[in-house]
Order: structure tokens, then C-alpha cells, then sequence
């Protein structure tokens, strides 16, 4: 009984090798990784992207880790294995490039703040209402944390939030699961969100628009991948502007044709 | 103890590995401290949204150690003495938020006492009272992640030591309850003070499951962890001194508790 035993426990092991290499055979093994660090807001317009370069290129795997520009930017100045570093703010870029970690930063998109409600609920007129609601917004150290402050302060409102959340997709999530009845998120959350919410423009947030920012990190060769320095061409380049105003960013005047502008012009 | 000398040296395959994990639960504390901004120590610490952090987490934590008391006790009691069909799969019930993620703790406090929750939703229609972003919340959210600690560690307690004795208090007519308070809590005593430690510092050190479901606001929900992941992204030199802070009043707790409470119990009356 006991050799019987041991047998099958052969027999196991060995069937388990021997589909071992299945595992390999599900996709092609990628022959480049390019690691990506987005601010949350980018979700749509970035996913979107990844989806055209792995198209247009097999064998490359896009791996975009989204989250709080300001976290990020402490990520790559830590050292964390990152290609390219999208933030919501020049702010937060300025970290970066004050640890030496990037090339010099170029400025891709700009964003709006508007104040979300669960779609059905009673719309507040302006941000004077939210004396009168439970909103959210999200912390004073990220880009949408810092303009939603400089937005209640510029329309005197001494209302205060319930919570501050890590990054602006998680005061949507907090608006649209019904938790909060107002929050402060980008106009490109809203178009994300889709009819789960209702917008409501803010006096003011035209002239207090935030600007992203993408650079490729240098890494310990102190040279960007020439995969990287793809990634941030599409993304200022044609295809990515379309990609972003359609996802509702706000873009910067185009680049000069033959476009290393900024080192060709004096 | 003198026992010891007559077995032989420890092997080394069993003092190197205890060497390692020694040396791999003393090095983050050790970088803690070495990258602690000594010179800015005193203004990061006195800094205004410090002190209410410190305090809701103190507060909370000592609440919720209270908490686990007067709920995990009896529950405690239940497991350990009374013969009650499906006991295990109780215990097992009761086990479940040890093994939780605390986010998905979070979310679960949410899915029934959120706004649009379970219980939550007819509790703000019918009394127009939300839990989220309430200081109330944080405990609610604290007491289920750390009643677990407290019941198993009493419940442990309570079926090592005197289940022997309730049969002889009830032949000299006392009554359960009044065998319960006067011989099996002063018998377990040590693991219902172990378990009351636990569930102190669980309560400290919580974060995932306080900020997905009380959210993150000074003085109302922002304890002592949260404050330090706010500060982290915005000046982490801040974030390892207040680190350190909680460190010490957690070192400071286990060292004031050491002797009484996390003795292991020797099962001698008295």
C-alpha cells in the first residue's frame, strides 16, 4: 500500500512538470516591459494608449501604475523601477526633477475641476451649497487636492469636507457608490463616470486649471529607454492629443514641427 | 530552567534561522530610527494636526480595547463553556475579520453600515443619522478588526483554566453567573489581559479599514496612521518622525504591560 502511495505521488509531480511549460504558452513572452506611472486621472486616456502601442508593437507590455501624482513623484525620487512619470501638477514633477531623476518634463494636457453629484440628487447651484451636503475632496498634498482648496478659498467658502481622499478617483468612487453627496474631481472624471454623476461647473476653475507633465526617468543608465521616449511621444503627439480631448483634457498650443523645440530655440 | 543545561547546545539549524528573523524584525526599527530627522524632531512633532491625530488614536484605541471587552467577554465565555450546536462554525465566523484584508474590512463595514448600506440606508431614513465620517465609524471599524484578537485570546484562557471548577461552584449552589465574576474571570485574567493589549494595538495601528470606511478628516477620523500616509506624500522626513512616535507609545504600552498581563498563565489558582 505504501509504495502504491509514494507512486501516485510520482505520477503527480510528474504530470504537474510536465504541464509546466503550458504556463508559457498562454501569449507570446513580451520582449520589452515599459513601467508607467500615471496620475489617477489618466485612466482612460492612458489605458487607451497602451492599448494602441501593444497593437502597433507586439511583444512590448505597457504597465501603467496609476495613483496620486505626489506619491508617485516620492516613488521615482526613492528609486522605484519606473520608465516614464505622468503627474497632475508641474508641483509634483518639480520633486523629480529636483532629485535629478528625469529629463526635462514636457507639459501634455491641462484639467478642469467641476463639482460632481450622484445624477437624481437635487443639483447645487455653486460651491456656496456645499455648506448644505456631505462632499468629499481629495488631499491637500495632491494636484486635486491643492485647486480644490485654492477653489473654495477664491469663492469664499468656509464649508468643510467630510473626508480627504488619496487621489481624485477615489472622491469619485466615494460620489458615485453614494457615500458622499458632492465631490471636487476633473471634468475628464466626470465624461469617465459617465451617467453615474451630474456635473456642476465652478465659478473660477476656468483660470485655475492644473497642467500635467510627462518625463521619461533616467534610471541607473541615466538615459531614458528609447521605449520610454516612445511612450512620451505618442502621448504629446498626435495620436495622444486626440486621445486626451477626448477623454476631455485640455490641451497646450502644438509643438514646433521638428519638434525638440525646447532644446532647437534658443 | 536548570533542565536546559542537560539537553545540550541549541542546533544551529534552529539558532540560525531564529537569528534571521530576529535580525529581519529589528532592522525596519532600527532604519526608523536612524533616518529620523533628530534636528526637526520637536516642530514635526508639535505640529498642530498632530496632537488630535495622537489623541483620536489613543482615545479610539483605548475605547475599542473597552469595547472588546464588554462584547468579546461574553462571546469569549460562550465559545469556551457553553455547549452550543454549530460552536465551531461560530468560532470560525468570529475568526473572519482576523483573516480580512482590512480594506476589504472597510468595504464590508460599508456594504452594511454605509449610507446606501444594509443597515445604513433605513438608519438615515429613519433617524437621518449617517455613520461614515464619524469619529463613531472609526470605532465601529476598529472593534471589528480587532474583536477577534480579544476573543480568541480569551477564549484560549478561558478554556485552559477552570472549566474544572464549575461543576464544584454549581454543587455549592452558585449560580453561572455568579461563577462567571467571582472564579472563571479572575482565573483567566492573564489572557483576557493579553487579548484586551491585542486589541489595543490593533486598534493603533489600523488604517486600511478606517479610511475606506470613516474616510480621512482632522480631528474627526484622521488617526495617528493616516496622518502618517498624508505626510509621507507631502514631506516624508515628517512621516518617519511620527513614525517613531507611535512606535514609542506602542513599545511603551507592551513594555508597562509586560509583566502583568503577557506572562503566559501558569494555571495555579489564585
Amino acid at each position: 500500500m505504501r509504495s502504491s502511495a509514494r507512486l501516485r505521488g510520482r505520477a503527480v509531480i510528474a504530470a504537474a512538470a510536465a504541464l509546466l511549460p503550458l504556463t508559457a504558452c498562454t501569449q507570446a513572452e513580451p520582449t520589452e516591459t515599459l513601467d508607467v506611472l500615471a496620475a489617477s486621472s489618466l485612466t482612460g486616456a492612458f489605458d487607451a494608449l497602451e492599448a494602441e502601442l501593444e497593437a502597433a508593437q507586439p511583444g512590448v507590455d505597457v504597465r501603467i501604475s496609476y495613483g496620486s501624482s505626489t506619491a508617485l513623484a516620492r516613488q521615482v525620487v526613492e528609486g522605484a523601477p519606473a520608465d516614464v512619470i505622468a503627474t497632475a501638477d508641474a508641483r509634483s514633477m518639480d520633486a523629480v526633477v529636483d532629485a535629478s531623476a528625469v529629463r526635462a518634463p514636457t507639459a501634455f494636457a491641462t484639467n478642469t475641476m467641476v463639482l460632481v453629484q450622484p445624477s437624481g440628487a437635487p443639483q447645487l447651484r455653486d460651491l456656496a451649497d456645499l455648506a448644505t451636503v456631505d462632499f468629499v475632496m481629495c488631499v491637500g498634498s495632491a494636484p486635486c487636492g491643492a485647486i480644490a482648496q485654492q477653489l473654495l478659498d477664491d469663492n469664499d467658502v468656509a464649508a468643510a469636507p467630510r473626508s480627504l481622499e488619496p487621489d481624485v478617483r477615489a472622491v469619485l468612487a466615494k460620489v458615485t457608490s453614494g457615500e458622499a453627496d458632492a465631490g471636487l474631481v476633473y471634468r475628464t472624471d466626470v465624461r469617465a463616470a459617465g451617467d453615474a454623476v451630474a456635473a456642476v461647473q465652478i465659478d473660477g476653475a476656468a483660470a485655475a486649471t492644473n497642467t500635467y507633465e510627462i518625463a521619461a526617468v533616467l534610471g541607473e543608465r541615466s538615459a531614458p529607454s528609447d521605449l520610454a521616449e516612445e511612450w512620451v511621444a505618442l502621448v504629446t503627439g498626435p495620436e495622444g492629443r486626440r486621445v486626451l480631448a477626448d477623454a476631455g483634457f485640455g490641451l497646450p498650443p502644438e509643438p514646433a514641427a521638428g519638434a525638440a523645440a525646447e532644446e532647437v530655440t534658443p | 530552567m536548570s533542565a536546559g543545561a542537560a539537553l545540550g547546545r541549541p542546533p544551529v539549524r534552529l539558532l540560525l534561522p531564529a537569528g534571521l528573523a530576529v535580525a529581519f524584525l529589528v532592522l525596519p526599527l532600527v532604519g526608523l530610527v536612524a533616518r529620523t530627522p533628530w534636528s526637526d524632531f520637536w516642530s514635526v512633532v508639535t505640529d498642530p494636526q498632530v496632537l488630535p491625530a495622537l489623541r483620536l488614536s489613543l482615545v479610539v484605541a483605548t475605547t475599542t480595547a473597552l469595547c472588546c471587552l464588554v462584547l468579546g467577554l461574553p462571546l469569549a465565555w460562550l465559545l469556551a463553556r457553553v455547549d452550543l450546536p454549530g460552536r465551531g462554525a461560530l468560532r470560525a465566523v468570529v475568526t473572519v475579520p482576523l483573516v480580512l484584508p482590512p480594506v476589504v474590512a472597510g468595504v464590508a463595514l460599508l456594504a452594511a453600515l454605509g449610507r446606501t448600506g444594509l443597515v445604513g440606508a433605513p438608519l438615515r431614513d429613519v433617524f437621518g443619522f449617517t455613520l461614515p465620517f464619524t469619529t463613531l465609524a472609526v470605532l465601529l471599524a476598529h472593534t471589528f478588526v480587532a474583536l477577534p484578537f480579544f476573543v480568541l485570546s480569551a477564549e484560549g484562557s478561558l478554556r485552559a483554566l477552570g472549566a474544572e471548577y464549575d461543576a464544584a461552584a454549581a454543587t455549592l449552589g452558585a449560580s453561572r453567573w455568579h461563577t462567571f465574576r467571582t472564579l472563571t474571570v479572575p482565573l483567566a485574567l492573564p489572557g483576557i489581559g493579553a487579548g484586551l493589549v491585542l486589541a489595543w494595538a490593533r486598534s493603533l495601528g489600523e488604517f486600511g479599514a478606517t479610511i475606506t470606511f470613516a474616510g480621512n478628516y482632522p480631528g474627526v477620523t484622521q488617526t495617528m496612521p493616516l496622518l502618517v500616509f498624508g505626510e509621507l506624500q507631502r514631506d516624508p522626513p515628517a512621516a518617519y518622525a511620527l513614525s517613531l512616535v507611535l512606535l514609542l507609545f506602542s513599545v511603551a504600552v507592551l513594555v508597562l504591560l509586560r509583566e502583568r498581563w503577557l506572562r503566559p498563565a501558569t494555571g495555579a489558582v489564585g
